[in-house]
Order: C-alpha cells, then sequence, then structure tokens
C-alpha cells in the first residue's frame, strides 16, 4: 500500500490524539462510586432527588476545561424553613470530585452563585442544595469538553 | 508569583432591602497538585482554599474550594442590604496567608 501525504498526516494527527488520550488517563479519576461517596458525605448518607428547585447551570460544550463557567440557584425566600443552608458542586470524571461548596446566611438575600471550575474531560457536574429544613434537591449536567483542564 | 491581587465590584449605592450582586476575582495560580514539572515531580498544591464575604461583621456568604477551581477564581453572589456599611472580602491561601479587600456601600 502506497501512502501519499495527506494520509500520512491523517495517521501522525491521529497517533497523536491516541498519545495525548492516553496521557491524560494517567492520573487517578474519580469515577461514579467515588462520587457517590463524596453525594452522601455532604447529604448524610442520603443521594437526594433529581427533581426540585436547584437549577445548575453550564455550557454544554466547554471548548477549555481550564475555565467552564458554572451557575448555581434554588429558588427559596432565604429565611426561615425555606433557607438554603449550602450548595456543593461536584465534578464524577476529575482527579477528586469536590469542586466547591457555597454556603449562605439569611444576609445572602439569594441562593445564587457564579464560579469558574476545572474539569479533566467530558462527565457529568453535580450540584446539590442543602435547605434548612434537612431536604436536598440535586442537578446534573453533561459538560462536553475539548481540552481538559488537571495539568498531566 | 506575584502577590495575588483581589478585585471587587460592589454597587456604590442600593435601596434598604436590595439584593444586590457581588462580583469578586482573585488573581492567583491555584495550583491544583495534579500537575508535574519537567522533571516529573509533582507540584505542590497551593491554591485558595476559603472565601468569605462579611457585611458589618455578619457573615454574608462563604465558600469552600477545592483545586478543581480554575486559576484566579472568580465569585459572584448576592447579598441583601438593610444598612450603609462595609463589605470584607477575605481569601485563605493554603500556606495561611489572608487576602483580604475591604468595599463600603451606601444605603439610601
Amino acid at each position: 500500500m502506497k501512502i501519499n501525504r495527506r494520509q500520512a498526516l491523517g495517521l501522525s494527527a491521529g497517533a497523536a490524539v491516541f498519545a495525548a488520550a492516553g496521557f491524560r488517563a494517567a492520573p487517578a479519576v474519580a469515577d461514579a462510586a467515588a462520587t457517590e461517596v463524596a453525594i452522601k458525605e455532604f447529604t448524610g448518607g442520603i443521594i437526594p432527588a433529581e427533581a426540585g428547585k436547584l437549577t445548575l447551570k453550564t455550557p454544554e460544550i466547554a471548548e477549555n476545561g481550564n475555565t467552564v463557567p458554572v451557575s448555581v440557584s434554588v429558588e427559596s425566600a432565604m429565611s426561615g424553613d425555606d433557607m438554603v443552608e449550602s450548595i456543593a458542586i461536584l465534578a464524577e470524571g476529575n482527579p477528586n470530585p469536590g469542586v466547591v461548596v457555597f454556603s449562605f446566611t439569611p444576609m445572602s438575600g439569594a441562593a445564587a452563585a457564579t464560579t469558574r471550575m476545572r474539569l479533566a474531560k467530558t462527565q457529568n457536574v453535580i450540584a446539590i442544595a442543602k435547605m434548612a429544613d434537612g431536604t436536598f434537591y440535586m442537578d446534573k449536567k453533561e459538560v462536553k469538553v475539548t481540552i481538559g483542564g488537571c495539568g498531566g | 508569583m506575584a502577590t495575588p491581587r483581589p478585585r471587587v465590584k460592589v454597587p456604590k449605592t442600593a435601596a434598604a432591602g436590595e439584593v444586590i450582586t457581588i462580583k469578586t476575582l482573585i488573581s492567583h495560580d491555584m495550583e491544583s497538585g495534579q500537575r508535574k514539572d519537567s522533571e516529573g515531580n509533582t507540584i505542590p498544591r497551593k491554591i485558595i482554599n476559603k472565601f468569605t464575604c462579611d457585611f458589618n461583621g455578619q457573615t454574608v456568604f462563604s465558600c469552600d474550594i477545592d483545586p478543581a477551581i480554575s486559576a484566579n477564581p472568580y465569585f459572584e453572589f448576592n447579598a441583601k442590604v438593610a444598612e450603609s456599611g462595609t463589605f470584607k472580602f477575605t481569601w485563605v491561601d493554603d500556606d495561611g496567608s489572608v487576602y483580604e479587600a475591604e468595599e463600603k456601600i451606601e444605603v439610601k
């Protein structure tokens, strides 16, 4: 078989992608089980129901895994029992599932926060809200990551 | 690395009881502890692990941060203001350093 220039380029590009993928898989990656443990740590053993008042906003496709914008918000009066104590964000496919835990007070006025996170690869991002009355809400979004953001 | 420089955006004035939006950013590498240098040694973790916002001495918002937060950590959140006063922002580094910023608001 004769390989022309175009095929040769294609082959080497493919090899490079393969090498990069292998390289990126090298660090230990949190799996679904580790994430479940992290969820239970936050909720005290409960896996929260997915439907609820919590909204997790992430881009569908993140070109750069180093800075992925993420927003969480909960409809809440922020007083009495209808009050959000904290919101945790977890990433299933990162070396460690924990991303951040936001803690709110009645002076927060609204249970909403925005930040930027790192994602190592395409994965599910999970947000869990802890309410003052002891209930939990969860939301889950898949983010497709073009270039991972966890070193390597 | 240069000393982390905090930047904070708080409205100058607000109506009593209004819920305002606050934006904060601090320049920091947020070294995750996952990366390796050219000799293959792991670069030790050095991140900001806690951020707090107080208003007149009372906590408004705080967060515990893991290495999965991007370099130059950015936070946007809300605060309900009832009176004029000062917002105090505190970032705590892994090495124990504390970076602070303050911003005044006038309630009309």
